[in-house]
């Protein structure tokens, strides 16, 4: 009787439904809080722009979450460099723009999150601004966060981080040595035209000074030529409000 | 008399030593004598992948003793019901779900090595030591001797994705479980003292050199040889 056809049906369908009963039920019960450690972890990348990561890798979650809660304010923009407070009638704030899913919409429709790291207490003693990054590696999707510092030119520091970049070679771009490389590199050349910062073929070389080169990966040159897209890509989205911030600490300067 | 010793013998039976001899040979041969990696040289991939450092590979042991025991015992109990034509489909389908529940929980607990280990989770269900164990033992056999021969045969897995995490962590980063060993003995002989690592050690080249020693020393004290 075990063998029939109608057995192996019934017994199949029963497994499929108990085991996903099963797979559903733990991911109800477990989504609040994977949310809530996915959170933290964009906090903890955010940040990683702006201190070293060892710091960030001696606190506690809930010394992030008040450290990012003292330092960090955020604003929303659109390509335009305007500020965005909501969309279709629901408030927007920073934290809750999904950069992946902005990043399937067209360049003009997208929210553009900005964070900006002041010093304790007083939000308009402003550090740094860290800009988000997003887009394709070799194999998956790369991201990050990248800090200018006041002058929107100088790089203070950034995050890279992968989905499925091949272990040793692509991967090696959440290394803190590979993100070193990118520390006051700067983004506008003398005459003022946005180039970026590349990261060159090969590695082991100087390129100290370049202000707008880093070293590379070796054998991860597609991976590297992503980080090098995402990079021009999104500083030249956020280029509109890169320049009024410019001129506004010009003029401050003055 | 002689009724009485066979009225022992089945009375005896059903109450086997909860470690019986038989029992313990379960979980203690697949430590060494029947090492599902270093004698069936089964479940090389993820002891390549994630055995660079000590910690990674410590949740990556657990998580596999976790997958093999569990899905032994469930396999075991419905043993009398899986169809045979679709035993390999239902073993699949109960370890990809053990799987998903270890990689969630990870996910909601522990991100940061959930991050780390990625892929190699979800990989446990093609490790071949799960199937083999459900396929050789789990189909046949009673759920407390399948769960201690899971045990066995996870806890062989184990101990030597950790060993090799030990010495490549070691020469490759100078540490151990994250602790900076080579930087404490500087500290201790003086900053002559020097102890370099090797880059090798961080790549998957490395564990197979390490397995390759591991395998070699072993064979040479049991003298095991290939047939």
């Amino acid at each position: 009787m075990q063998q029939s056809n109608t057995y192996i049906i019934t017994f199949s369908v029963i497994l499929t439904v108990v085991l996903g009963l099963l797979l559903s039920g733990t991911s109800q019960i477990l989504g609040p809080l994977q949310k809530e450690a996915i959170a933290l972890d964009n906090k903890k990348q955010i940040l990683g722009a702006v201190i070293p990561g060892e710091e960030i890798a001696a606190m506690t979650p809930e010394q992030v979450n008040t450290y990012y809660a003292n330092r960090i304010a955020s604003v929303v923009v659109d390509i335009n460099g305007k500020e965005v407070t909501e969309q279709n009638g629901v408030a927007v704030t920073a934290e809750t723009v999904d950069i992946a899913k902005n990043y399937k919409k067209p360049a003009e429709e997208r929210l553009y999150p900005v964070y900006v790291f002041h010093s304790e207490g007083n939000p308009d003693d402003v550090a740094n601004y860290v800009l988000p990054l997003y887009g394709a590696g070799l194999w998956d999707a790369i991201w990050g966060y990248i800090s200018l510092d006041t002058d929107m030119n100088t790089v203070g520091g950034i995050t890279l981080a992968h989905a499925g970049e091949t272990p040793g070679l692509g991967a090696r771009i959440t290394e803190p040595g590979v993100q070193a490389r990118y520390e006051g590199k700067t983004i506008f050349d003398e005459s003022g035209e946005l180039v970026a910062v590349e990261m060159q073929k090969g590695e082991g070389y100087n390129y100290s000074d370049n202000p707008h080169e880093v070293d590379g990966l070796s054998g991860a040159t597609i991976t590297a030529k992503g980080v090098n897209n995402m990079l021009r890509n999104y500083l030249g989205y956020y280029k509109a409000y890169i320049e009024t911030k410019k001129s506004s600490t010009a003029v401050a300067a003055l | 008399m002689s009724a009485e010793t066979v009225e022992n013998a089945i009375a005896k039976k059903p109450a086997e030593a909860l470690f019986s001899k038989r029992r313990k040979k379960l979980v203690s041969d697949p430590l060494v004598d029947d090492n599902p990696i270093t004698i069936q040289v089964l479940g090389i991939c993820s002891a390549l992948a994630v055995t660079t450092q000590m910690k990674p590979t410590l949740v990556m042991a657990i998580s596999v003793i976790f997958v093999i025991v569990m899905s032994n015992l469930v396999i075991s109990l419905m043993r009398n019901t899986i169809p045979s034509r679709v035993r390999i489909i239902v073993q699949l389908a109960v370890v990809a779900t053990l799987v998903t529940l270890v990689s969630e929980v990870l996910k909601a607990f522990a991100y940061d090595m959930y991050k780390e280990l990625s892929v190699f989770v979800g990989l446990i269900i093609t490790n071949c030591i799960v199937m083999g164990r459900l396929e050789a033992f789990a189909l046949g056999n009673k759920p407390y001797d399948s769960v201690l021969d899971g045990f066995g045969s996870a806890l062989g897995y184990s101990w030597i994705i950790l060993a090799v995490a030990f010495f490549r962590e070691l020469w490759g980063s100078g540490a151990v479980f994250g602790i900076p060993v080579f930087e404490y003995a500087s500290s201790i002989f003086g900053p002559d003292f020097k102890l370099a690592t090797n880059g090798l050690m961080v790549s998957p080249v490395g564990a197979f050199i390490i397995l390759g020693l591991i395998i070699w020393v072993q064979r040479t004290k049991t003298g095991y040889v290939e047939h």
